[in-house]
């Protein structure tokens, strides 16, 4: 691991909370991910890459924005690794440089349709971009 | 004044390698009370031993310090020494010099000053020692067992065996525990009743076992050696002695809608039961929660159809007093609830089952005859899906799963599914698991059978949720090894729930003063090299009351304890450790502050009289100690608010003594 | 009547008007009055679980600071205003690094985590009590067969929601049944509608969705009730014969305050 990437990794599990070395490897935050099919890396493979600093692939990836940050598998977890909130400290450690958010108020437009309710558009906005 | 002889001795060049041994005994000879002082090659040796007695007899010493090794290696072999020359064996302190001092320094200068430091503070220590004598207890020659499963079967039967007489208490109508309930065991396949209950009916014809069934542990008094004990026998509306066990009573009672316990409430039984047919002792007991005429005294029906005249309403319970010499929990375990893991909706569908639950229904017993049936609807299940884990490794929640493995899982688990692809080839087989554990005697050959030669699927992943739909379970899981998500339509789901120690364990150790871990398992004397004793005097361990275990560890640590409980009752006499805590009665304030913190229950306060100044007398409450309980631990002299509480031999003057000689 | 301070969120001024005004007036006819509080400021609608994340959840502890200043109980309808306040309301009672920061920034509104954060619905079984809401219903729903949904707002995550058992929850299927309609338990009902997923992502949103749906309508629901307007937007746009509506608008219509226009 890289000076770089070993940085990156540390201020994700600082800013997360999360001990990627509490895990255990049984797949339950996978088994329970309703945006799986929609995601490149699942919940275990986020744990596992962070613990191994293998993290330039998870920032690449458009899993960071199909994450429901529905807690399932925070609470179905049964050693309490709360992967969504790795989840979460990832995306934010690609939104927060310069120009990377995901989603602009001028994309917001083209999105909508006359239904949506404020919250969706606060709530992506929130998630996707700084 | 003591008259003082240092020993230093050399061990070859294990302390001599680093310690000036000469320099050693010259500096110790101007302590004060030294009169003696030399060194040798070896101190434990013969030779060694004669230069002390020698010494002792030559010098007249009331007092030695061996300059040596660790005391747990040789204070018991100089305390004999000592005795040999006809001085109190506890007028011997040991300075170590070697696990301490020579195996840790590299340089002769400091080891050689740690040395004398340390002999000083020795020196220092006997100077105030005073001879000691060990007291003696007597035995009484009965065991107590507190749980009659195979771990308290076993254990009972050894000590019978040996000829000494032995009391089961168990707090279910018949002895078998959760044995008596399993179908078949790994890894041989043989039938649990078949070997089960042969031994409970040993149990029955020893005429060295008495059994209390349906009888609980009311209270604990006394020692080692004596304890007191109360047991309370619960009403069971039957009279033991005259019940024969045909079990009319219990096809005519009327009242058929009580969940029946042994098959895990997935049938009903009558108010007034047998528990099951090999039950021992074979009586009936009436249920108060649900008996009508109990409840309220119309029916009676029971009492008609007996023509033994056996059943008695009027009963009550009885409370028994006997003593014993030693007593041995065997308070085994149960399946933790799945109260808090409903993302496998064990309480939404009849479907989702625990292990014992299957376990009931492929026993012959069992409330389907052996049939693997749904409970939902009584058809045959085509696909079933074992999830390893239930709650164990748990380190999420505390309320919620336990962080140990519950270390039979895996092989109940394999053994469930062998048996059923042997039994309905038909039916797809998956187990879902984190890791498989099978370390015991023929156990991954056994595990690998299930895989190779049975078609089971093992899948390594962990199951997420399971969707009651329609009549079918939906097993949404992971399948780690293909990065996948699977969803498996199945008939029926098992949940290998974690186990955890019987509810009544908590209770029964506060009684027996014996430790528990945070997870309520009785805590061992020592993990590896005293593992079935509790730490308290007397107390022994059976079975998983002290922690997860399978049939044959439980078996194996039963007859450990067994052993161990014959080598006390063995005994006529116990011989007590002489250091012990002492109280001063005239410094003594009556708090209790001993009393809360003693972990063995050996101190009690008494109301005694003392002479005032002025001639007049006044009743004060004073702390005394049952010196054959007492461990010697020293949480008493620590919390003592006054200072009144020493520990003989290790009296606060002679430790500070001693600091006192190390910071001079 | 009892007054409890009440957040009721952005979308509830807009989209989810009946969320909020069903909620206002069963509350009256239930014995107590939703008080707005004063100048309260969108929640942001999730909850960022970063550690460092401060200003984002300022508002939220603007609310929590004024009801802890008045009368300790926060009252909220939304699912999504609920879960925010709720966690932040934890991160400030927990995490002592966090909640100096973020009251280095509220001069003179700082916080110290003493007020109470109820949802509806806690409200209504804690301190109405359902026996009392029962009691309250002049237009019984009886023969109704109605699917609550949580969604994952509601009730994860569990260690700080503490709402009701989050794998298997009863508070709505007990107001459910105190309005005299029968509840129709199906396992999706607690699992993800999709969220906010769906403004960039809809064909997520509408698996997700369409999976909730058809699990309540195999179950036998008509109607399906949320207390949140993301989940009822999802739910709705996939929805093609199971009614989705909020809570609040079957209990103002069992108790007879819903008004003859909606009849």
């Amino acid at each position: 691991m890289n000076k770089e990437t070993s940085k990156i990794r540390d201020e994700i599990i600082r800013s997360s909370g999360v001990n990627p070395k509490k895990c255990m490897r049984c797949g339950k935050c996978t088994a329970t991910c309703p945006a799986f099919d929609e995601m490149e890396y699942h919940p275990h493979q986020f744990v596992y890459m962070v613990e191994n600093g293998d993290i330039e692939p998870l920032m690449q990836s458009k899993s960071l924005y199909k994450c429901l940050t529905c807690f399932a598998c925070v609470d179905r977890c049964p050693r309490g690794v709360e992967p969504a909130k790795l989840v979460e400290s990832v995306r934010l450690a690609v939104i927060r440089k310069q120009g990377a958010n995901h989603l602009t108020s001028d994309d917001i437009p083209a999105l909508l349709d006359e239904d949506m309710p404020q919250q969706a558009i606060v709530s992506a906005l929130r998630k996707y971009s700084k | 004044m003591q008259r003082i002889g240092v020993f230093v001795c050399w061990c070859g060049s294990n302390i001599a390698g680093t310690v000036d041994v000469q320099a050693v005994s010259d500096a110790l000879k101007n302590e004060p009370g030294v009169v003696f002082s030399t060194n040798y090659q070896y101190m434990c040796s013969q030779a060694g031993q004669d230069i002390i007695k020698q010494a002792i007899a030559e010098h007249k010493l009331t007092g030695i310090v061996v300059c040596s090794c660790s005391p747990r290696m040789h204070e018991a072999t100089f305390r004999k020494t000592a005795a040999a020359a006809g001085l109190n064996p506890y007028m011997v302190e040991i300075a170590n010099i070697r696990e301490q001092c020579s195996w840790v320094h590299k340089d002769m200068a400091t080891g050689t000053e740690k040395a004398i430091i340390l002999g000083k503070a020795a020196v220092a220590k006997v100077n105030l020692n005073a001879p000691l004598t060990p007291g003696e207890s007597p035995v009484t020659k009965r065991a107590l067992v507190i749980g009659g499963g195979i771990a308290g079967i076993q254990t009972a039967l050894d000590i019978a065996e040996a000829g000494f007489p032995v009391d089961i208490v168990e707090k279910k109508p018949t002895i078998g525990g959760k044995m008596a309930q399993l179908d078949k065991t790994f890894p041989t396949l043989d039938c649990a009743a078949c070997i089960l209950t042969p031994k409970m009916v040993d149990v029955a014809q020893n005429e060295n076992i008495r059994i209390f069934s349906y009888s609980e542990i009311e209270e604990v008094g006394g020692f080692v050696g004596n304890f007191k004990v109360k047991i309370r026998k619960k009403a069971r509306y039957v009279k033991e002695d005259i019940c024969t066990g045909c079990g009319i009573c219990t096809e005519k009672c009327p009242q058929k809608k009580v969940p029946n316990e042994f098959n895990m409430g997935m049938d009903n039984r009558r108010a007034v039961y047998i528990p099951f047919a090999q039950a021992v002792p074979k009586v009936a007991t009436i249920d108060p929660n649900y008996c009508t005429m109990l409840k309220t005294g119309k029916c009676g029906i029971c009492s008609k159809v007996c023509t033994a005249g056996a059943i008695d309403y009027t009963q009550k319970d009885e409370i028994i007093e006997e003593n014993y010499g030693a007593i041995v929990a065997a308070t085994g375990f149960n399946p933790i609830s799945m109260d808090k893991f409903d993302e496998y909706a064990y309480n939404q569908s009849k479907d989702v089952i625990t292990s014992l639950e299957f376990e009931r229904l492929t026993n012959a017993a069992g409330p389907t005859a052996g049939k693997l049936l749904r409970p939902s609807d009584g058809k045959h299940p085509h696909t079933i899906v074992f999830v390893q884990c239930v709650g164990s490794r748990c380190a999420a929640c505390a309320e919620k799963g336990k962080e140990y493995c519950s270390k039979i899982c895996c092989m109940y688990t394999a053994k469930h599914a062998m048996l059923t692809r042997d039994k309905y080839p038909d039916t797809e087989v998956y187990v879902f698991y984190i890791d498989v554990r099978t370390p015991g005697k023929a156990f991954d050959e056994f595990y690998r059978r299930a895989v190779e030669e049975y078609g089971v699927h093992y899948i390594k992943g962990m199951v997420g949720k399971v969707f009651p739909e329609g009549d079918k379970l939906m097993v949404r899981a992971s399948d780690l090894l293909a990065n996948k998500q699977l969803n498996i339509q199945a008939d029926l789901v098992v949940l290998a729930a974690a186990i955890e120690p019987d509810k009544s364990a908590r209770s029964i150790a506060t009684m027996l003063t014996a430790s528990m871990d945070t997870n309520d398992f009785f805590t061992e004397a020592h993990p590896k090299l005293r593992p079935v004793e509790s730490p308290t005097a007397g107390v022994f361990l059976s079975g998983t009351c002290q922690g997860p275990k399978d049939i044959p560890e439980t078996v194996s640590q039963a007859s450990a304890a067994a052993a161990k409980v014959i080598g006390l009752l063995a005994k006529d006499k116990l011989t007590g450790n002489p250091c012990v805590a002492q109280p001063n009665e005239l410094m003594c304030n009556g708090c209790s502050s001993c009393e809360r913190v003693c972990p063995y229950g050996a101190i009690t306060y008494i109301d005694k009289e003392f002479r005032m100044p002025d001639r007049t007398t006044a009743i004060r409450r004073i702390a005394t100690v049952n010196e054959a309980v007492c461990q010697g631990c020293g949480a008493c002299t620590v919390a003592c608010p006054s200072g009144a509480m020493d520990l003989k031999g290790f009296a606060s003057a002679q430790i500070i003594a001693e600091v006192d000689a190390i910071c001079k | 009547m009892k007054k409890v301070a009440y957040f009721p969120g952005c979308t509830l001024r807009t989209k989810a008007k009946d969320l909020d005004k069903y909620a206002k007036d069963s509350a009256n006819a239930l014995g107590f009055s939703l008080e707005e509080i004063e100048n309260w400021q969108c929640c942001g609608g999730v909850f960022t679980t970063s550690k460092d994340e401060i200003a984002t959840k300022l508002s939220s502890v603007r609310a929590l600071a004024y009801a802890e200043k008045n009368n300790q109980i926060l009252l909220t309808v939304c699912s999504a205003c609920h879960n925010v306040i709720k966690q932040t309301d934890n991160a400030m009672r927990n995490d002592s690094e966090f909640a100096s920061h973020v009251n280095n920034y509220l001069k003179d509104e700082t916080y110290h985590g003493t007020a109470r954060v109820m949802h509806y619905l806690e409200y209504l079984r804690d301190e109405v009590g359902f026996d009392n809401v029962a009691q309250k219903v002049v237009n019984s729903l009886k023969g109704v067969k109605i699917g609550a949904y949580y969604g994952c707002l509601l009730l994860r995550p569990n260690s700080v929601m503490q709402m009701d058992d989050p794998e298997n929850p009863r508070i709505i299927e007990d107001l459910i049944k105190a309005l005299g309609a029968e509840p129709v338990i199906y396992p999706y009902r607690n699992e993800c509608c999709g969220g906010y997923v769906a403004l960039e992502d809809a064909a997520s949103a509408k698996k997700k969705s369409v999976s909730v749906l058809e699990s309540a309508k195999q179950a036998g629901a008509d109607i399906v009730v949320t207390a949140c307007p993301l989940c009822k937007y999802n739910l709705e746009k996939n929805a093609s014969d199971v009614k989705v509506v909020y809570f609040t608008e079957l209990l103002a219509q069992a108790l007879g305050v819903k008004g003859d226009e909606n009849e």
